[in-house]
């Protein structure tokens, strides 16, 4: 297996894209992409598009030949795969790039996520995204995503004592990054009044507890290490890999407060990177609810197992603070394109580490890590960079 | 051979409103109606309610009561002028959920609210005939008045549930007659969401003449006098009817006390006898005698002549909750509540 | 019209059937054709088992952004039940006052009207939890 690096970065801004249709999002971030790699489209050998639900939100499958279609690519006749896996699809994606330039299979590959969710209304989008969840026995029941992730919620501030105030503060954190970061959905500072006011959505989650329904898409170039530096004097090194499932249902699992998932795929990335925890700088966690985030910092190892929420309310979580998370705004003040998450994500980590993220810049950050979820923790997806 | 009840079952849902705050709404004198209708509340079915729900929670305590195995039951009927689907029957969705097996003969009874009766006689004959070894007969209803109108003061949800048989009986059913004419009292076109009725038309020509008359065949056929029975019930659309029609066949006050739940509940049409019944036979002891009246409109009566087995002293009565239980296990609701749970209030059309 | 895809679950959704590993006895509903426990070892002695009913409550939320289909029980309780039988269900919380909800409070199963396919459509009927 070889080493295989990111070149070159794009995505649009995360929002209600009104004018712009779910082709136009997708090649917008993939020539940014293939743009900031210097690449010539004979270059690239194979697309990978992470997305959820193109079917049911625009009634268009097959979306990986269409985005390698209106590219401009239909006459180069690459490869272009779709991966799906809820909310982890695009960071599914990103990994079969990485596993296909590793394997030597591939040299160069460009890898987008997309999603456009605001052709249909809100309640057609909730009952998609209720389809991360078992449609069968969860979600036919009266259970939303909100739902089963405020039982989560409800749950750990039992098992820990977790304040209600101490997971809205993540969301007061994400809103100040967001701030700083001009491609986001939502730019203005928020305080904690106006999360634990806003609107319920499922008790004990509000509105601003919640990440909104965005259009967007993002994209990265992967190359094989050996030949980065062809195309850039700062080629970021994934230097960790790794993917996990658990039950689909959350009622199926053996402790709620905890997405294994999330451990698995952690731990074995970190140690691929041999690294620990603690190591690194600036992380991009799945907070499609702010309880999420809770979780993910625990679960990752950068706190420990109960003190997600506290950890958060007293900053360390924020820049200048223990671990940098989620200095992109994060879904919650970024925006969530399901699909184009996991590769916003690393769009953000990559940033970071090339120093080039202005206001919201990580000091010394050299070890990033980006974990993303689909369902409620059924797939988790972890992937160290770093510097090469 | 002796057929009769083996087992019971009651259901009434917990919301209630009453007829001063329907009064309220239509600008009519409730508390005037509540008294002349000796009506104080009607129970109300929430929106995830049903006569299916009703007859299958009155039906689970039936056999949680006792311990027939329910793949032994050959026949199930459930009597309703509310049931959710004009076609497709509600009888098979009950019988899968007390778990029964696929040999049983199953249909959907209507007439008006002596359905749930009409079935306890079907039920009968088949086990009388050897047809089956048990039957389910259910009678519930979740009826609706029109807007202002006179019936929604009245018309209410609820449901029982008995299964007869004519083996380690709790109360057997000695004797049942009806008297059935054809009198256009009341009824709903196919289509209508709310009944009409013909106001006073519905009260001597129509209940009175055949609960009368039908009572009258039953003494006779008996040969018994109103005295000899511990209780009565008659078919009660409000608290005032079934006083009346008692004093004229003869029952006092006291005998149709027990089996009185509109004044409570409302008219929960189908429900009603079968409640009333499942009320009496929650306190009945060994040896006494229920003299029954169901009617139906348009129009008959079933009569029944009961009387309670030694069985009832072994009887697993608290293996479920009393219709007194779930008369007083209640949540009062404002108009506005009670006329969305009712899908009163025009809601969008969905536009995919 | 999904009739066919709730039809076929009706002995789980209308009688808690679930199904009981017949090598470690842990207990599934939905019922399952492999024991996530014993994997091969249990292809084949997987028996059904219809459930008591009963349990207790895990978690629990209150819903107030819900799907079109739940707009006459909005605002509605979502609840994780742990049954007796050891596996966990999702369902509504009925008959309950929102001040008496708890944690760990006893449960017991019943009918309701879970959905329907629109006012022409087929209605469906499943579990919903209500206190002992």
């Amino acid at each position: 297996m070889r080493d295989v690096a990111v070149i070159g970065i794009g995505d649009t801004k995360f929002g209600e894209l009104w004018d712009q249709s779910f082709r136009d999002i997708g090649i917008q971030a993939g020539l940014a992409a293939v743009y900031d790699a210097n690449l010539a489209s004979e270059d690239i050998d194979a697309l990978y598009v992470g997305n959820m639900s193109a079917g049911r939100f625009i009634e268009q499958e097959h979306v990986a030949a269409l985005i390698a279609d209106y590219s401009g690519l239909a006459r180069d006749h690459i490869p272009a795969t779709r991966i799906e896996a809820a909310g982890a699809s695009g960071g599914l994606a990103f990994r079969q790039g990485y596993l296909a330039i590793a394997s030597g299979m591939h040299d160069i590959v460009v890898v987008g996520g997309a999603e456009k969710m605001t052709d249909v209304g809100e309640v057609a989008a909730s009952e998609i995204q209720a389809s991360a969840a078992d449609a069968q026995w969860e979600a036919t029941f009266g259970a939303t995503f909100p739902a089963l992730h405020a039982m989560i919620a409800r749950r750990h501030m039992f098992q820990y004592g977790t304040t209600r105030e101490q997971i809205a503060s993540v969301a007061v954190k994400n809103h100040k990054h967001g701030a700083m970061n001009p491609k986001a959905q939502f730019q203005r500072e928020i305080d904690l009044n106006t999360v634990l006011r806003s609107p319920p959505v499922s008790e004990p989650l509000n509105v601003f507890d919640c990440a909104p329904f965005s259009d967007g898409a993002a994209a990265v170039v992967l190359c094989a290490m050996e030949k980065a530096r062809k195309y850039t004097d700062k080629p970021i090194k994934i230097t960790g890999s790794a993917q996990a499932s658990d039950t689909l249902a959350l009622h199926a699992r053996n402790d709620i407060c905890t997405f294994e998932a999330t451990k698995v795929a952690g731990v074995k990335a970190l140690k691929q990177a041999r690294h620990e925890a603690k190591d690194v700088q600036v992380a991009e966690v799945h907070d499609n609810f702010t309880i999420s985030e809770v979780l993910a910092i625990e679960d990752l190892g950068f706190v420990e197992k109960g003190q997600g929420g506290r950890a958060t309310a007293d900053g360390q979580t924020a820049i200048g603070g223990k671990v940098a998370v989620n200095t992109s705004g994060g879904l919650k003040a970024r925006g969530d394109p399901i699909g184009a998450t996991g590769l916003a994500q690393i769009v953000e980590v990559v940033t970071q580490l090339r120093g080039v993220a202005g206001k919201r810049q990580v000091n010394g950050a050299k070890v990033g890590l980006a974990q993303n979820v689909g369902g409620t923790g059924a797939t988790v997806v972890v992937h160290v960079l770093e510097v090469a | 051979m002796e057929t009769g009840i083996v087992s019971y079952g009651a259901y009434v849902p917990r919301f209630r409103i009453t007829p001063m705050e329907i009064g309220n709404v239509w600008g009519s004198d409730g508390e005037g109606m509540s008294k002349g209708l000796q009506i104080f509340a009607k129970s109300v079915p929430a929106p995830d309610e049903d006569v299916i729900t009703i007859s299958t929670e009155a039906a689970r305590s039936m056999m949680k009561r006792c311990d027939v195995d329910a793949k032994e039951i050959g026949a199930l009927y459930v009597g309703s002028e509310s049931h959710p689907y004009a076609v497709k029957p509600s009888g098979t969705i009950v019988a899968e959920a007390i778990g029964a097996s696929a040999n049983i003969t199953v249909a959907d009874y209507e007439f008006a609210c002596k359905a749930g009766t009409a079935a306890i006689q079907t039920c009968m004959g088949l086990v009388g005939a050897s047809m089956v070894k048990y039957g389910v007969a259910i009678g519930a209803d979740t009826s609706q008045g029109a807007p202002g109108d006179p019936l929604e003061y009245s018309a209410s949800a609820g449901g029982g549930a008995f299964l007869i048989g004519s083996k380690d009986l709790i109360a057997i059913i000695n004797k049942t007659v009806s008297y059935t004419t054809d009198t256009p009292d009341f009824w709903r076109r196919e289509g209508q969401q709310y009944p009409s009725h013909g106001g006073r038309f519905t009260g001597e020509p129509a209940y009175f003449k055949h609960v009368v008359s039908g009572g009258k065949l039953l003494l006779e056929a008996v040969g018994s006098k109103p005295g000899e029975y511990t209780h009565a019930i008659f078919h009660q659309p409000n608290g005032k009817f079934p006083q009346r029609v008692a004093k004229m066949l003869g029952f006092t006050d006291k005998q149709i006390e027990v089996g009185l739940l509109t004044p409570q509940i409302g008219n929960t049409y189908s429900g009603a006898v079968p409640l009333g019944l499942a009320a009496v036979l929650d306190v009945a002891n060994p040896g006494d005698r229920i003299f029954a009246v169901a009617y139906g409109s348009g129009a008959g009566s079933d009569a029944f002549d009961i009387t309670v087995t030694k069985g009832i002293s072994t009887y697993r009565r608290d293996a479920a909750p009393t219709v007194k239980q779930m008369m007083e296990h209640k949540v009062s609701l404002d108009y506005a509540t009670y006329a969305k749970y009712r899908g009163k209030i025009r809601m969008k059309e969905a536009c995919e | 019209m999904a009739t066919a895809r709730y039809w076929r679950e009706n002995p789980s959704r209308y009688n808690l059937v679930a199904s009981k590993c017949g090598v470690c006895g842990r207990v599934f509903l939905p019922p399952r054709a492999v024991c996530s426990n014993c994997h091969r070892k249990s292809i084949g002695k997987m028996q059904p088992l219809q459930l008591k009913g009963e349990g207790e409550v895990f978690s629990f939320t209150t819903v107030y952004d819900a799907p079109s289909q739940f707009e006459m029980l909005k605002p509605y309780v979502m609840a994780m039940v742990k049954m007796d039988e050891g596996t966990m269900l999702t369902s509504q919380l009925i008959d309950a006052e929102p001040g008496e909800i708890k944690i760990g409070m006893r449960v017991k199963a019943t009918l309701r009207k879970v959905g329907e396919d629109g006012e022409a459509g087929v209605i469906y009927y499943g579990y919903k939890f209500k206190p002992i």
